[in-house]
């Protein structure tokens, strides 16, 4: 097997409070290689949101880790000074949040959004930067692109601002992305066309995604293993076809059980 | 007699933008008529947008339709006055998507499932909270959560609450409005539980909106879908199902997810021009009706 991209190793997070502090995470370890899609599923509130904050240094207080490791690349992200952490941020490791229109920044063209992601990182400026943000439109299938980089992002639907969001996600070309979510917010048939969009990224710029969802549905289509979350631990973890025939955790089963019409 | 006759709906909203534009006008609902017989579990399905919230506060006049007609044991509600339209309303009861902002949050949650009692004048103090700990334990909560706020409560558990309300005046329908769409599938399958149960103990009927395509297959009778203000296909759930056939209903049901990841996938894109807007429902055998 290839050296893993992202180890989670004994990841631990707490939120710190009265009348006791809540542990959030618990001792979760999973690993995902290169170009690998990892599914994290569980129900609200088991954690999946908090892993991925910890993983991406952007917990707030009271939230803090209390153990474990993330190893990126073979760095220990939570090792790092938090200046090597804002260029890993964004350039190595990007995220795609459930809504987009909270995400995005309302008083900006979206073209400017995505430029300012490539100048942030020194990767381009000026109008190469424009450039490249209305070829990234283009590769996320927004039509009339040059015309749309001028929008803000309440001019767009839901669908659009979400591709827009995975634009910005790529603008670095980076080797990981965490997904929260990405299509839950969405109706079934655009959700549809950014899952297809997501495989066909995936495919051509090798790109390796930790996806954080709910829905076993979304996982059987794009995952390539999956990780069981419930009460901040994982209950099982495997290749996607083996969870979903053969969980062996209860809590699996039930969850799968529990889906209309299984 | 149907329970529930909605014939030709429509509410149109003017929508205003700005001082130098005309208005524009949407169509929220643009000829809708159905029909819901008596203990039915009847689906309303559709993406956001095509007009099914505004279907569902139109019966109950929440807000006033534009125009059409919608009949209740054989009455035209839209006729009523406004007492009238308050009787008629123990009968029709709607609940509500969002467990989180359709209780009052100053309210204990006891006082929420009594206040229809209150508004209509029923009972006693003591016979309304006798028929309130009933109701708590109809919908599986216990007595002393009674005394307790909407934010000590879960969203399943909210949703229970809702529930209990809107069976508090003993209804015939109960319009579902998203009912179980914001929460996890372990919770919603248990509140999809009660609402069945309740349907047969009680002899509900219910109109039952929805964007989940697959939960609708799994518990109503009959489904209509809905777009662009419009019903587009109707009928048994087991025929629509079988055989889809509005170019809409076909790319909504291959969209949703399939849990076999080897399963090849077969999206069909919906192309708009591949039909007529207009078109009126067609049968197309026992039960089942399309607009091609
Ligand atoms: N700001 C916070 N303060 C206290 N506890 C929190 C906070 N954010 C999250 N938590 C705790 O972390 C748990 C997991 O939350 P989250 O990761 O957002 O769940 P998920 O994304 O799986 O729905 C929550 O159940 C809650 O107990
Ligand atoms: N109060 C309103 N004013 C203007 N437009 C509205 C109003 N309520 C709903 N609409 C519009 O009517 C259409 C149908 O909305 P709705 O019935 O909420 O759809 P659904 O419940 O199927 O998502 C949408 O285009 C929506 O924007
Ligand atoms: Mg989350
Ligand atoms: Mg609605």
């Amino acid at each position: 097997m290839t050296a893993p991209l992202l180890d989670v190793q004994h990841l631990t997070v707490v939120f710190d409070g009265a009348p006791a502090p809540v542990t959030a995470v618990n001792d979760v370890s999973f690993q995902i290689a290169p170009g690998e899609t990892l599914g994290l599923v569980g129900e609200s509130g088991s954690g999946k949101s908090v892993t991925a904050f910890a993983i991406l240094r952007l917990l707030q207080r009271p939230g803090r880790v209390a153990g474990g490791t993330v190893l990126f690349e073979g760095r220990d992200l939570l090792a790092l000074p938090e200046r090597d952490m804002r260029a890993v941020r964004g350039a190595r490791i990007s995220l795609i949040f459930q809504e987009p229109a909270t995400a995005l920044n309302p008083v900006m063209r979206v073209g400017d959004q995505i430029a300012e992601a490539l100048t942030v990182h020194g990767l381009a400026s000026g109008g190469e930067a424009q450039a490249r943000a209305v070829e990234l439109l283009e590769a996320v299938r927004i039509t009339d692109a040059p015309r749309r980089a001028r929008d803000y992002p309440h001019q767009l639907s839901g669908g659009m601002r979400q591709r827009v969001m995975i634009a910005i996600a790529l603008a670095c070309h980076p080797p990981l992305v965490i997904a929260d979510e990405p299509t839950t917010a969405l109706d079934v048939t655009i959700q549809a066309q950014v899952l297809e969009l997501l495989r066909e990224l995936k495919a051509t710029y090798n790109l390796a995604v930790l996806l954080i969802t709910h829905d076993f549905g979304v996982v059987a289509e794009m995952a390539d293993r999956v990780a069981v979350m419930y009460k901040g631990s994982l209950v099982e973890q495997g290749p996607v076809r083996q969870i979903l025939r053969a969980p062996a955790h209860d809590y699996t089963r039930n969850l799968l059980a529990s889906i209309p019409g299984r | 007699m149907s329970l529930l006759d909605v014939r030709h709906l429509v509410k149109h909203f003017v929508r205003r933008q700005g001082l130098w534009r005309p208005p524009s006008v949407v169509k929220a609902v643009d000829d809708v008529s159905f029909t819901i017989e008596e203990g039915e579990m009847f689906g309303l399905v559709g993406e956001s947008g095509s007009g099914k919230s505004t279907t569902g506060r139109c019966i109950l006049r929440l807000i006033e339709p534009s125009s059409g007609e919608v009949l209740f044991r054989g009455d035209d509600v839209l006729r009523y006055s406004r007492s009238q339209m308050r009787e008629a309303r123990r009968h029709m009861q709607i609940v509500f998507q969002d467990p989180y902002s359709s209780l009052d949050p100053r309210m204990r949650v006891g006082d929420i499932v009594e206040e229809p009692l209150v508004i209509h004048r029923l009972g006693t103090k003591a016979e309304r909270r006798t028929r309130v700990a009933e109701l708590f334990s109809l919908v599986g909560l216990e007595p002393d959560h009674l005394r307790r706020y909407p934010h000590e409560f879960s969203g399943g558990q909210r949703q229970r609450i809702g529930i209990a309300r809107a069976l508090a005046l003993n209804p015939a329908l109960i319009i579902a409005d998203e009912a179980v769409s914001a929460l996890d599938v372990s919770i919603q399958a248990q509140v999809v539980t009660l609402m069945m149960d309740l349907k047969e103990r009680l002899k509900l009927t219910y109109l039952f909106i929805a964007h989940d395509l697959r939960l609708v297959e799994h518990i109503c009778t009959r489904v209509a879908v809905m777009y662009l203000g419009r019903i587009v296909e109707l009928g048994d759930t087991r025929a629509l199902f079988a055989n889809p056939t509005h170019p809409y209903t076909r790319a909504l049901l291959s969209a949703i997810p399939v849990l076999d990841p080897d399963t090849p996938r077969q999206r069909i894109e919906l192309d708009p021009s591949s039909f007529d807007r207009e078109a009126p429902l067609r049968q197309l055998g026992a039960g089942h009706w399309a607009a091609v």
